[in-house]
């Protein structure tokens, strides 16, 4: 450090004048340039080169949200000028709103890239997803038909865009996650991850999970979307709409929730947090109409994404967690 | 967009720590403590550990259930495996790697330590300087983390003694010479009652050093990575072959130390043949220069054939390209290191096969004598001699961490079995 000091200084006050130091002065600016969303994105980037060399079949979960819409810039980023090694697979779950999936849809063929729909109303009408009730939450059945696709393409990886901040079982997968040839996770046997050094290998059957933006918060997906200006659905800013109190949460009023005994619908400025299945995915009350604003609430805002927006995680302490060894992305 | 412009974001950097410390030190307190008083603790996280812990019938709140992740862990009351937090300050943004203590320390500690910039070494005021406090500043250095912090820890069950805490330094001080460790700062601190953890409090008024985030925030982290060395290994090779791009060759990879700009001269390992920088292109442009740590494509002048597991050079300090080498190697598995097979490396881009052709030594990780091995078990270090079916590039450990490091994989179940450090080579 104190080299470089002495280097620099001896650089030519008059600002026209080069000098033979001048790499130093380069490795300085461009250093100085590099915050923490460059690193990030260069982790980012390096994982997802990583999977695409090393894996035969793999494939890019894209569901419309922002994290998923974080991920398609990052794999430009990978993969520009070449074209995406990999598709794109959404798994559908039936309860999508709307203009998420026309969203995705238009993301993609401005990307020139191929996507694949696996919806859960296929495995429901198999069989293979058996419901309780018409209305009731889909996020804890993803897994059938996720796992269904993986089988159907022989996909030896999934790229997905959870994060580590999101809960506390996150907290614990590694950026590569293995899964039997069950799909399932065991958190008590997981492969040590070290340095920047990942082991993609896997026997015939079995799968990796692959988790590129695992170190990043909220917050850094929200400013990585406005420094790269990200289009992101309308339903993420703030917006009136219809709403029902349920519990600690407020739920959208849609055919799949409808107000019961003693329930008002009320009309509230909200915004979703995220994007998921619309039976159970609840928006918070926001006054945020662009991104800027968004960073400003998500930087003092006092409630973790999932504790503010999914009901069914709330349900017990340790849900995600048995999701996940289940199956769950 | 004008209200993004006002915003300034990505000025920050990013700091990833590792807490050690052997079973209930207090580091889970520590990183409960740090989250708590930098507000970085959600309402319904803390509701949630509020509720548990009256459930279990704590009167205050047990900070360190924040961290206490899986069911399993929650149960037993332990920590299982390496978790990961987050918190920001306006100053930074960290990445913690909470490692628990218990009898697979060493392989948690240094998965942990690998990716870090600094670790925190917490040692109980009342015990002092124990043989695992020794064994940790050990691993520290072996992983060689550019910057520790002892923190003295539970100085309110000592009365907040400057006596007590002067001579834990004075030990440690000791033993680290012997480690070639500097960078080492002391702070003695209460993570329960948070002094000098982000508050300085009202106990500790002859110390006069930093509070444990004032040192966060601001010791200086932009050179640890090594800008002497340009080393890219070559992760992807872009052919888009498409009309406008018919002749187009790009080598994608990751900067890993060093930097590189238009028209340098570079050298391809391990066929040593040479060319010249074209063209750094990004998704945002073409640019004159890259750095460390940054995802960038290249193209050079010549064609040449490259591909995946070659790295680019510039032609002077190059690494050594060899099939023998010497590491230091921490053993992961439950199966012990077999002599006689082979296993796989993977070091950089490169996966090639191996054979751990005889083991020098194993490090009494608590004495630090050497004794001799003919195998290492899961949570073993010892120096050993590979040879390698392919060459590899390598650099010494010590001096490039990315092109010093490697993992060794079992070939029959694909687990990672050991993590390796390239020592310098012997002449
Ligand atoms: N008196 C006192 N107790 C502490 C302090 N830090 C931690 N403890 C207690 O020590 C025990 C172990 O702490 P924990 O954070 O779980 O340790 P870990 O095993 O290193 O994660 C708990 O009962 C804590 O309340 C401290 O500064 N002072
Ligand atoms: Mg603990």
């Amino acid at each position: 450090m104190e080299i470089l000091n002495e280097m620099e200084e001896s650089v030519s006050p008059d600002p026209g004048f080069v000098t033979k130091t001048e790499p130093v002065a380069i490795k300085r600016r461009i250093a100085r340039h590099l915050g923490h969303l460059d690193a990030l994105e260069s982790e980012a980037i390096h994982i997802m080169r990583e999977v695409a060399a090393e894996c035969a079949n793999p494939a890019l979960l894209f569901s419309g949200g922002k994290d998923s819409i974080v991920m398609l810039r990052l794999a430009e980023k990978a993969f520009r000028p070449g074209r995406f090694p990999f598709p794109l697979l959404h798994v559908d779950t039936g309860h999508n709103f709307p203009e998420v999936i026309e969203f995705r849809d238009r993301r993609v063929k401005q990307l020139g890239e191929r996507l694949i729909v696996r919806s859960m109303e296929d495995s429901i009408r198999q069989g293979r997803v058996v419901l309780r009730s018409e209305n009731q939450s889909r996020n804890p059945f993803q897994s059938v038909t996720l796992l269904d696709a993986i089988a159907e393409f022989c996909f030896d990886a999934c790229i997905g865009g959870a994060r580590r901040d999101e809960e506390k079982a996150r907290a614990k997968e590694r950026i590569f996650s293995f899964r039997d040839e069950f799909g399932q996770w065991d958190p008590k046997n997981q492969r040590p991850e070290l340095w920047d050094i990942y082991n993609t290998r896997v026997h015939p059957g079995e799968n990796i999970r692959v988790f590129p933006i695992s170190n990043w918060t909220e917050l850094d997906v929200w400013e990585y979307i406005a420094r790269e200006e990200l289009e992101v659905p309308h339903i993420y800013f703030a917006h009136t709409r219809d709403v029902i109190r349920r519990g600690t949460g407020l739920l959208p009023l849609s055919h799949l929730v409808q107000p019961v005994e003693g329930e008002k619908v009320e009309n509230l400025m909200v915004r979703f947090r995220t994007v998921g299945d619309m039976s159970c995915t609840c928006p918070v009350e926001s006054s945020a109409v662009n991104v800027g604003e968004i960073i400003t609430e998500t930087a003092i805002t006092r409630i973790t994404e999932r504790g503010a927006t999914r009901m069914d995680d709330q349900t017990s302490d340790a849900s995600m967690e048995r999701r996940k060894k289940e199956g769950y992305f | 967009m004008s209200a993004i412009d006002n915003i300034s974001f990505d000025h920050t950097e990013l700091l990833r720590f590792i807490t050690a410390g052997s079973v209930d030190d207090g580091k889970s307190t520590l990183i409960g403590r740090l989250l708590h008083d930098s507000k970085s603790i959600f309402e319904d996280q803390l509701s949630a550990i509020t509720h548990t812990s009256h459930r279990r019938g704590m009167e205050s709140v047990d900070l360190s259930l924040l961290t206490d992740g899986l069911q399993a862990e929650r149960e037993q009351g332990i920590t299982i495996d390496v978790a990961y937090r987050y918190f920001a300050t306006p100053k930074r943004k960290f990445i913690i790697a909470d490692t628990p203590g218990h009898e697979q320390y060493t392989r948690n500690m240094v998965t942990g330590a690998s990716t870090a910039n600094l670790a925190i070494i917490l040692i109980d005021a009342r015990k002092g300087l124990l043989t695992q406090s020794r064994r940790h500043a050990y691993l520290a250095s072996l992983v060689g983390i550019p910057h520790l912090v002892v923190a003295v820890n539970k100085m309110d069950l000592v009365n907040y003694s400057r006596d007590v805490f002067e001579r834990i330094c004075k030990d440690f001080s000791t033993f680290a010479k012997g480690l070639k460790l500097n960078n080492i700062a002391y702070i003695p601190m209460s993570a329960l009652n948070g002094d000098m953890v982000v508050e300085r409090g009202d106990k500790l008024d002859w110390y006069e050093g930093m509070t444990l985030m004032d040192l966060l925030e601001s010791v200086p982290i932009d050179h640890d990575i090594n800008l002497e060395d340009f080393r890219f290994p070559v992760q992807w090779v872009c052919r888009p072959q498409t009309e406008e791009l018919h002749d187009f060759r790009g080598y994608m990879g990751r900067i890993e130390s060093g930097f590189i700009s238009i028209g340098d001269a570079v050298k391809v390992l391990p066929s040593g043949l040479t060319s010249r920088i074209k063209e750094i292109v990004t998704y945002d442009g073409v640019v004159d220069d890259a750095v460390a740590p940054q995802s960038v494509t290249l193209t050079i002048e010549d064609h040449l054939d490259i591909s995946r597991g070659d790295m680019l050079v510039k032609p002077v300090g190059v690494p050594v390209v060899t099939n023998e080498f010497d590491a230091m190697l921490c053993w992961l598995s439950e199966q012990s290191l077999d002599p006689r097979r082979k296993y796989l490396v993977k070091h950089t881009t490169r996966t090639v096969k191996a054979l751990i052709s005889r083991i020098d030594y194993r490090v009494d990780v608590n004495t630090l004598n050497h004794e001799a091995a003919d195998t290492l078990k899961m949570n073993d270090i010892g120096r050993v001699s590979l040879k390698v079916h392919q060459p590899l590039a390598c650099d010494p450990y010590q001096r490039n961490h990315a092109t010093g490091s490697f993992i060794v994989i079992d070939e029959v179940n694909n687990n990672t079995v050991a993590a390796g450090m390239i020592c310098p080579a012997k002449d």
